[in-house]
């Protein structure tokens, strides 16, 4: 493996490095302070009955019900604890930033297989981080212990030159035509606010808690994604149909519950059955249960090759070649459909990749602008999403026939993940789309007075509303958030 | 795993709760006599065993409720139960409850072949539903090595895998929808027919929660397109740790093969003169790895790890020919437990999961152990997620050999929780490791696990006493542990 695998701690009697890239050098004294602040933030708050916001990057902020409580912000407990990539697996602290983990893992040529999307500021990849060598601090602790071993540090990456995530306009040209040129990634390096940005809490990803645990910012920063945030939203990209979803790459978390209790479910293993999933539970949960201070996931390698193809096609033909292809052995790792334009992502093996395209036909696109297309659905930058009235997000059987409802629509998912640009009545779609199988979430804008989520049975909500209870006491962290009554 | 005493039944529960069945159910439903209820003693895990005070036998989902509802009323605990074949006895009836078998909930509902699912009763057995959904050139992945008896139901209580797990995940990744009994008899319709659902993450809680949740009546499952093609390969080593990190090289190239097997010598003897796979017998461990996928994928994957296997120092490889040489290499891994069954009078299948970097210190301390216990261990690994499988031979006859056997077993867990794993990869704690969930969590830890339990199941009766100790018994297994010197983790809180 030699390239690219610089030497350094031992794992175990293999000869990787455990830890890629570090952010922040913290030392651990100063985490574990960090740890104790949020738990006692959350003690006093429990006794208080002061609700408390759980806030990463606040990304994802126009995400959910409306947001009530003091700020509990995670971010000065960051950084990546533990990642093997033979094992697969990647530990970091809820603070994060998303696209670090996605950067160190992007070194080792594995990624996040749910994309998740950030919406916030991205780093770049046409502008690369620098990267700072910085001597190890401390060796990586071999003693076992319940608390994350302590992190070698080797790399101390920072994170230079944000780029808005960009709009690419109409995409998915057929590009036999030479790249159009990139302006944005050029020009602009000044941040621009992502859609449902409020403003209201900035520098997020650099916060820092002074000695008196007073949030400071080191830097006006843009706002960025955070892993912890990522795993509460739960929300996962173009290649959930294919590979899954967040809730199926959480292994284990590290969380802090309502009574400021320290608690570890899961693991950093790929198998384990060993109590409740908690950790899963976790994942979507909107931070409602509890702070998420860590969490472990599992990666998966980046694909050798990539096709994304093109065909123009009605909404009823690509939801049933989307249906006939997933039943196939084709590697097909995303779908979007908009406007009479179907865009069909392979990944793989190169020669898997070849034939798969020659046998679905259709328009090949230029690598370039594909990337930016499908982080265009990814990061709703696409054009679709400009579009002023509210976004609802609708869930449904992939099978299910193109939607009698009024507004624009964007079809992911290979058919089970609607988009939907309407102004019509929240009733009518919740029931439309529930004779479908599946439920509607007012996902950015609209009136949310109504409720965001689609609302549970009986049954499911007094479940709903006793898992609160037990893990959330007091009813402190984020209420509201999912559903009015908790 | 030492068997405990057997609560007697008490007779005049069992007849108020029989004759309470039988006012809905058919006579033939309901089963209380000691020969009719005997072969409910004990699931796969045969070294505990206790007779159900009452057995019943529902037909459909209508019955399911109104005996929960009816052992609610009467504050009978329940214990569900598939085909038995769990490993960890989960399924372990109660003296004084009702083993609810949903063996006869054994219809296919329906397979959607073009949504790719299929929704079926729990009884159904897992490998049904692959041969339902064949004709459609789809199957279902998760495959248990008791696939050819295990049910859904007891899939979804245990969160399965299966060899093929790396690639196509556990169960819990392979369900979309179940439908579900609470005690209460209260209708819940977790997940949805899309890929997700509004609310708390149910579906993944209920999925290995040792039937301790909820009763499951329906689920329907995620069905994957069959791969064209697949085709398999040894690889043997003169070193354990050698395969150890062929398999590290493996990933590192960025392969997720379908499947990534790793036997012991003791487990190659053990097969080879059963089955007659073809394996090396000089080697100190094996590789079976296997390729899936269209025609270009699956040979351009079987070049990536020939090349990896001959740079991490195979001595031998051999590539399977055809779906025959395919179908004899697996047979010898997949008759793994049998054949050490073979050779021994009992043994005892450890599961626990561990950073697969420490799969060469694991071994050797094993071996150690084995040397201490003066009892032989052969090893059969997924070694592609770290799952390992420590057969512990013994004979169930000598009381000594059983509880050297016991000893060994616990010591060997709590080396996969000192390396940074877990005790339970696959088969769940059951009743089987549930002193070692002491060691694994912390009081406060299983106290949340606890209050889970009492969201759904308030009074406890859904299969207690299983998968989540109480904080009294983790207190007497502290002691047992002091006493007995074996005090390894220090760091770890005790109580």
């Amino acid at each position: 493996m030699g390239e690219g695998w610089d030497g350094g701690v031992n794992c175990g009697e293999t000869s990787w490095p455990c830890i890629t890239s570090v952010s922040p050098v913290i030392p651990v004294a100063e985490l574990n302070h960090v740890i104790d602040q949020l738990a006692a933030s959350i003690r006093e708050a429990a006794a208080q009955r002061t609700p408390l916001r759980i806030v990463g990057g606040g990304t994802k902020d126009f995400y959910g019900g409306a947001l009530r409580g003091e700020t509990l912000a995670t971010s000065a407990y960051r950084g990546i604890v533990e990642y093997d990539p033979t094992e697969l697996v990647i530990t970091a602290r809820a603070g994060t930033p998303l696209a670090e983990i996605e950067g160190a893992l992007r070194e080792k040529r594995q990624m996040l297989a749910f994309e998740p999307p950030h919406f916030g500021f991205i780093p770049s990849p046409l502008n690369p981080r620098r990267v700072e060598q910085v001597p190890s601090v401390q060796p990586m602790d071999a003693t076992p212990e319940r608390a994350s071993a302590p992190e070698s540090r080797r790399a101390h990456v920072r994170l230079h030159g944000h780029i808005p995530i960009n709009d690419m306009g109409p995409l998915l040209h057929a590009s036999a035509h030479p790249l159009p040129k990139q302006p944005e990634a050029v020009a602009s390096l000044t941040p621009n606010p992502s859609p449902g940005a409020r403003g209201e809490h900035r520098a997020a990803d650099t916060d820092r808690l002074d000695r008196e645990g007073n949030v400071v910012s080191a830097m006006p920063a843009d706002r960025m994604a955070t892993l912890g945030g990522c795993v509460a939203a739960g929300l996962s990209g173009p290649r959930r149909a294919c590979a899954g979803a967040v809730r199926d790459f959480v292994l284990g978390v590290r969380m802090l519950d309502g009574n400021g209790r320290d608690l570890h479910f899961g693991g950093r293993v790929m198998k384990n059955v060993a109590g409740y999933d908690v950790s899963r539970l976790m994942a979507g949960s909107l931070g409602t249960l509890g702070l998420i201070l860590e969490a472990s996931l599992k990666v998966l390698p980046l694909p050798a090759a990539e096709a994304t193809l093109h065909l123009k096609c009605a909404e009823a033909e690509a939801l049933a070649l989307m249906n006939e292809w997933a039943g196939k052995p084709l590697p097909i790792t995303a779908t979007a459909f908009r406007n009479d334009d179907l865009g069909v992502r392979l990944s793989g093996a190169g020669a898997a990749v070849e034939a798969a395209a020659k046998r679905i036909g259709g328009t090949r696109v230029d690598t370039m602008l594909a990337g930016s297309f499908w982080n265009g659905i990814r990061e709703q930058t696409d054009a679709y999403f400009s579009d002023a009235r509210p976004l609802w997000r609708l869930s449904v059987k992939s099978t299910t026939p193109p939607l009698d409802l009024p507004g624009s629509q964007l079809i992911e998912w290979g058919g089970a993940l609607r988009w939907l640009k309407t102004d019509a009545e929240a009733r009518t779609i919740r029931e439309t789309v529930a004779r479908a199988g599946g439920h509607a979430t007012l996902f950015r804008g609209g009136d949310k007075s109504a409720g965001v989520f689609q609302p549970l049975s009986a049954p499911l909500a007094k479940i709903h509303q006793r898992l609160k209870q037990s893990f959330d006491p007091a009813g402190i962290f984020n209420p509201g958030r999912m559903y009015p009554d908790f | 795993m030492t068997a405990v005493t057997e609560t007697p039944v008490d007779l005049m529960r069992q007849r108020e709760a029989a004759a309470a069945l039988r006012t809905f159910l058919p006579e033939s439903s309901v089963l209380f006599e000691r020969e009719d209820v005997k072969p409910y003693e004990c699931d796969g895990l045969s070294a505990y065993r206790q007779v159900p005070m009452v057995v019943a036998l529902p037909e459909n989902e209508g019955e399911i409720q109104r005996i929960l509802k009816t052992c609610f009323a009467l504050r009978v605990p329940v214990v569900a139960r598939g085909a038995g074949t769990g490993l960890s006895g989960g399924a372990l009836p109660l003296g004084n409850g009702v083993l609810l078998s949903l063996a006869r909930m054994m219809r296919i509902l329906e397979i959607d072949p073009r949504a790719r699912t299929a929704r079926v009763q729990p009884g159904v057995r897992n490998l049904a539903i692959s041969e339902a959904a064949a004709p459609f050139g789809l199957y279902y992945a998760p495959d248990p090595s008791s696939q050819i008896a295990c049910t859904i139901g007891g899939n979804v209580a245990e969160n399965s895998g299966g060899v093929h797990c790396l690639k196509y995940g556990l169960t819990v990744h392979n369900i979309v929808k179940l439908r579900a009994l609470s005690i209460e008899g209260e209708v819940l319709e977790i997940g949805s027919d899309g890929l997700d659902a509004a609310g708390y993450d149910l579906l993944a809680l209920m999925t290995g929660s040792e039937g301790m949740l909820a009763v499951v009546t329906e689920v329907t499952v995620k069905l994957l397109p069959r791969p064209s093609r697949a085709q398999c390969m040894l690889a043997a080593f003169d070193d354990v740790t050698k395969a150890g990190q062929a398999v590290a090289n493996i990933i590192a190239a960025g392969i997720i093969p379908a499947g990534l097997e790793m036997m012991d010598k003791p487990a190659i003897h053990a097969v080879e003169p059963f089955v007659n796979a073809g394996y090396p017998l000089d080697a100190e461990a094996l590789l079976i790895c296997e390729a899936d996928g269209t025609d270009e994928e699956v040979e351009e994957e079987m070049r990536r790890m020939h090349e990896v296997m001959r740079a991490s120092g195979a001595t031998e490889m051999r590539v399977s020919r055809d779906e025959a040489e395919r179908l004899r290499f697996w047979a010898g891994r997949k008759a793994a437990f049998p054949a050490v069954g073979r050779i021994t009078p009992d043994y005892y299948c450890m599961d626990g999961t561990i950073p697969r970097r420490h799969v060469g210190k694991v071994l050797r301390d094993i071996a150690g152990m084995e040397k201490k216990y003066r009892l032989r261990c052969a090893n059969v690994f997924h070694a592609g997620d770290g799952n390992l499988h420590p057969l512990i031979m013994y004979d169930a006859n000598d009381s000594d050999q059983l509880q050297r056997t016991e000893a060994f077993g616990a010591e060997i867990l709590e080396l996969c929780i000192q390396v940074g794993g877990t005790i339970t990869g696959e088969h769940g704690v059951g009743i089987e490791k549930i002193n070692q969930m002491c060691v694994q969590f912390t009081a406060e830890e299983l106290e949340a696990m606890h209050r889970v339990k009492h969201a759904f199941d308030e009074h406890a009766l859904l299969n207690p006493g299983k998968a989540v100790p109480t904080l009294h018994r983790c207190a007497e297994f502290g002691r047992m542990h002091v006493h007995s010197g074996q005090e390894k983790f220090p760091d770890l809180p005790r109580f």
